[in-house]
């Protein structure tokens, strides 16, 4: 027994038992673990219940309430309609005639008068009577008219509205309801997609059914135009400058310092400089996508040049050498071996770039995108830049500022579109970078 | 003559310098490229870039400066007894300028005739007539001297344009002759035009540097402006905020402090919700996350950065306020009274900055060297006690930086409080009452129909310079921290 002393030394604890501190200690970790797994399950619950709630809000937009009837019009009712002084009125008349007789065929008897039809429907008479004027030949042959019904009716077949929260008004009385229900029955009154809703125009206050997204479209495209065209060529000049050229002096420094600063300036501060540049100082016509372009340019320009910087950086150094060894000129080595290698990662970078000003808001707030009825598509390409026009985002906005709740609804589905246009953005930039990015 | 077809032919006379340049070298050296300093096409390059930028930049400089020219000779034309009492002299101008572009409209529409718009005179209550019918705004009868005021501005700046087409088409074509006069064979082309491209990049780059010169002047001019109609020290310390909405009355209150209280109230609602979750996240996927997971959760993240903020004041509106009402409402714990609150802005707002906190962290934590987790380790600490011990404590700087730009992001922030937080401007420390912020108090007095020429316009110009020094100064410091503590580990 040459370690005796072994035995007496006091024992702590084995190896093979856990004891107590260890135990909290493990505790700990596990605890420390499960924060951040908590900790990132929230962050993925606020994006799926972000997608959800847009998702079950927005698509009711893409439907729309219509009544549809199928009937004849005879010369006779044709010639004793317009004889007529109310001729709009005659037309009503026999909407409503007709479609009574279509109920009685189908076998369901409701109660309803004109007042109620106009509560479903606006006025059908005048869409009747310009489509027969226009259509003479029309006339004793069997048509379907597909009329949009209100947004009251519209928001009872989305749940909107119910039997129990309808408050009679002018608008709409309790007892519509059992005729709108009679007419679903009958199959008078279907739920359609509304492809009005994405090509039409915006409506006003008082008629969100009516309110489309097609000319705000129009408007983000061209104010993409002007941003595509001006900070691509501007950013990549912009970046072969500072990461080819640049000699190491304060003027780079200064260039570098504002780049970093002007990617952190809030984005409304980009909507104050364009309504004090280019729209007080410089006169340029207010709400033009033109406008919009050059202040959201401005804003995309560090994005735009931070991205393509680095893609530049990524270029070995040995191709320039190369290049250059062989006799090209500094400049020669840039356009013709740096840039070509280095564009799949500026495509990238100016998609996401682009992506990003097709989302932003404030800034077209303050120069005024917001505020009027954007009613009129462009009427060519000069005029989709310089003529007022509203952007998808402001008018989403425009739409959760009104104050009819049918809005909200057309501002979730504007949402959804917006969002689609981001993904696909993003999906073709993520697709261009697989395929192209090169390790070197 | 219009812009464009201006800068098309502009555009054409360079082509035709390029081909021109280049055929006449071509024929100097005898078809024989080896006796050219340069490749043919950096001499019809030469050329080309010499016909248009000069005449490109006479262009836009001419743009610019012409308004200002017109509009001080027919600011002096216009005699001093022609301004009214209650009127100011850029007033008046206004209207000469509206009246100008009514008899534009008129002439586009057929109300006028060329011959008429210049001679007319005599009766001036017809005239008003006239461009109403066509269309134009007229705000009040167009009185003698305006009229004559607005013709000799339309004179002008006619006359001014066609000078100015005269002048750049002459310079365009002079450039190309010029260039092409000097086109021999020895000329050193590619070094000229080199140099000349060289200009153009850092002309691009310089950009930069404008925008921020234009930011800073444009809210410094304006600034200045506002603070001669309104008392900076009624600005910077008022506690209350009262527009008025008639325009032009000495009645507002114009008080920044309970606009600043909103700001950071939300802001620190908004960094409560983001900051744990931001950083529990990183440090979750830095240091336990298998690839696996990493690459499934971190883009999942990085989604919500890329959603617009249009979408999440939306959400903050119709959704989040909703929710929160029905908790914190009359019919629950009866703490709110409306959906829009610092609590929904705030709320909403931390959702959005979750990817910018947990992001830049995880970058932070993943800078901080292995050996320094290896050494934890071998004296026997656990993962996380390594964690909180060593690491967070090494990246304690930069995760601080994190925090503040995140901060500077929050304070910025336009959408989500102008649909989420309210309008109402109070000093309260009630998380569920209606506040607002800079940011909306900006989007709310330009988007109105006030004069810019108002103090209750105006100040938003003064909430936005005090916008960009707050954020500005929390980037650069912020930008400073992680900076330094970056070059420690490198």
């Amino acid at each position: 027994m040459t370690d005796a002393s072994m035995d007496s030394a006091p024992m702590k604890g084995r190896l093979t038992t856990v004891d107590a501190r260890t135990k909290k200690r493990n505790a700990a970790e596990k605890r420390f673990k499960a924060y951040g797994i908590v900790a990132i399950l929230i962050g993925i619950f606020f994006l799926v219940v972000l997608t959800v709630s847009i998702l079950r809000s927005g698509i009711p937009a893409f439907t729309q309430a219509e009544m549809r009837l199928e009937f004849v019009l005879t010369q006779e009712e044709f010639d004793a309609a317009e004889s007529q002084v109310l001729k709009t009125k005659a037309y009503e008349a026999i909407f409503i005639n007709k479609l009574s007789t279509a109920l009685t065929e189908k076998g369901i008897s409701v109660d309803f008068n004109a007042a109620a039809i106009e509560r479903l429907l606006g006025k059908p008479g005048s869409t009747i009577r310009e489509y027969f004027r226009a259509n003479p030949d029309q006339i004793g042959q069997p048509v379907t008219f597909s009329l949009p019904a209100s947004s009251r009716v519209d928001g009872y077949f989305k749940g909107r509205i119910s039997r129990d929260t309808v408050v009679d008004s002018r608008f709409f009385e309790a007892t519509d309801l059992d005729l709108v229900d009679a007419l679903a029955d009958a199959g008078i009154i279907v739920r359609n997609f509304n492809w009005n809703f994405i090509t039409g125009s915006d409506s006003g206050v008082d008629n969100p059914g009516g309110a489309g997204i097609g000319v705000s479209v129009i408007g983000s495209f061209f104010m993409m135009l002007v941003v595509l065209a001006l900070s691509l060529p501007i950013g990549v000049a912009a970046s072969i400058y500072l990461e080819e050229f640049a000699p190491q002096n304060w003027f780079t420094d200064l260039i570098e310092v504002n780049i970093s600063n002007l990617a952190a300036v809030p984005s409304i501060v980009f909507g104050i400089l364009g309504l004090a540049v280019f729209i007080q100082f410089m006169h340029l016509p207010q709400s033009a996508p033109l406008v919009g372009g050059l202040v959201l340019t401005l804003m995309t320009l560090p994005t735009i040049i931070i991205s393509t910087r680095a893609s530049l950086k990524a270029v070995p150094p040995s191709i320039r050498e190369a290049a250059l060894g062989v006799g090209a000129s500094k400049m020669q080595t840039v356009f013709h071996h740096v840039l070509p290698l280095a564009a799949p990662g500026i495509l990238t970078g100016t998609i996401i770039g682009l992506a990003q000003a097709l989302g932003e808001t404030a800034p077209l707030l303050l120069i005024g995108m917001v505020g009027f009825i954007a009613r009129a598509y462009p009427e060519g390409v000069v005029s989709g830049f310089i003529d007022p026009n509203s952007a998808m985002p402001a008018q989403i906005y425009t739409w959760a500022a009104r104050a009819d709740a049918g809005f909200y609804e057309k501002a979730w589905g504007g949402i959804i579109i917006l969002l689609i246009f981001l993904l696909t953005m993003n999906i073709i930039a993520i697709i261009l970078r697989r395929r192209f990015e090169r390790r070197w | 003559m219009p812009l464009l077809w201006l800068f098309l032919l502009i555009l054409a006379i360079a082509g035709a310098a390029f081909v021109l340049a280049r055929m006449r070298v071509m024929a100097m050296s005898g078809q024989d490229r080896r006796s050219l300093h340069s490749l043919p096409n950096y001499y019809g390059s030469n050329a080309a870039m010499k016909s248009a930028i000069p005449a490109l930049l006479v262009l836009v400089i001419w743009l610019i400066a012409q308004p200002f020219y017109v509009n001080s000779v027919v600011s002096g034309a216009i005699p001093d007894s022609d301004i009214a009492e209650t009127s100011s002299r850029s007033l008046v101008l206004a209207e000469v300028r509206r009246a100008a572009d009514g008899i534009d409209l008129a002439i586009a529409t057929g109300n006028l005739t060329e011959d008429e718009a210049r001679n007319m005179r005599a009766d001036i209550s017809d005239v008003t007539q006239r461009l109403s019918d066509a269309g134009a705004i007229v705000t009040s009868q167009i009185t003698q001297p305006i009229l004559r005021a607005a013709q000799q501005f339309r004179v002008l700046n006619s006359t001014g344009y066609q000078l100015m087409s005269i002048v750049v088409l002459l310079i365009a074509v002079a450039g190309g002759l010029w260039a092409f006069k000097e086109t021999r064979p020895d000329f050193r082309a590619r070094n000229v035009v080199e140099q000349g491209v060289r200009v153009l990049l850092i002309a691009a780059a310089s950009i930069a540097i404008l925008t921020t010169l234009g930011i800073v002047l444009s809210l410094v001019f304006n600034t200045i402006e506002f603070f001669r109609l309104y008392p900076a020290s009624d600005f910077f310390f008022g506690t209350s905020w009262a527009p008025s909405f008639s325009g032009r009355g000495g009645s507002s209150d114009l008080g920044i402090l309970p606009l600043l209280w909103g700001t950071f109230y939300i802001s620190i609602v908004a960094l409560i919700v983001a900051v744990p979750i931001g950083l529990f996240s990183a440090i979750y996927l830095s240091e336990y996350a298998s690839p696996k997971v990493r690459a499934f959760a971190k883009p999942m993240l990085e989604v919500l950065a890329g959603i617009p903020t249009i979408v999440y004041g939306l959400f903050a509106l119709l959704t989040v306020g909703p929710l929160l009402v029905s908790v914190f409402g009359d019919d629950g714990l009866g703490w709110m009274q409306a959906g829009t609150a610092v609590m929904t802005a705030g709320l909403v707002m931390g959702i959005m900055l979750i990817p910018f906190v947990s992001s830049l962290s995880d970058d932070i934590i993943n800078a901080v060297p292995q050996a320094m987790r290896d050494g934890s380790y071998g004296l026997g600490a656990t993962q996380s006690e390594t964690i909180r011990q060593v690491v967070l404590p090494a990246a304690l700087p930069g995760i601080v930086g994190a925090i503040l730009l995140a901060a500077s992001r929050a304070i910025g922030e336009t959408m989500i409080v102008v649909l989420g937080a309210g309008a109402a401007a109070r000093l309260s420390l009630n998380p569920f009452e209606a506040m607002t912020t800079v940011t909306a108090k900006i989007v709310s007095q330009l988007t109105g129909d006030s004069d810019f020429a108002s103090p209750e316009a105006l100040v938003a110009f003064a909430l936005g310079m005090t916008l960009f020094v707050i954020t500005l100064g929390l980037n650069i410091f912020a930008l400073y921290i992680v900076r330094k503590y970056r070059e420690q580990y490198e």
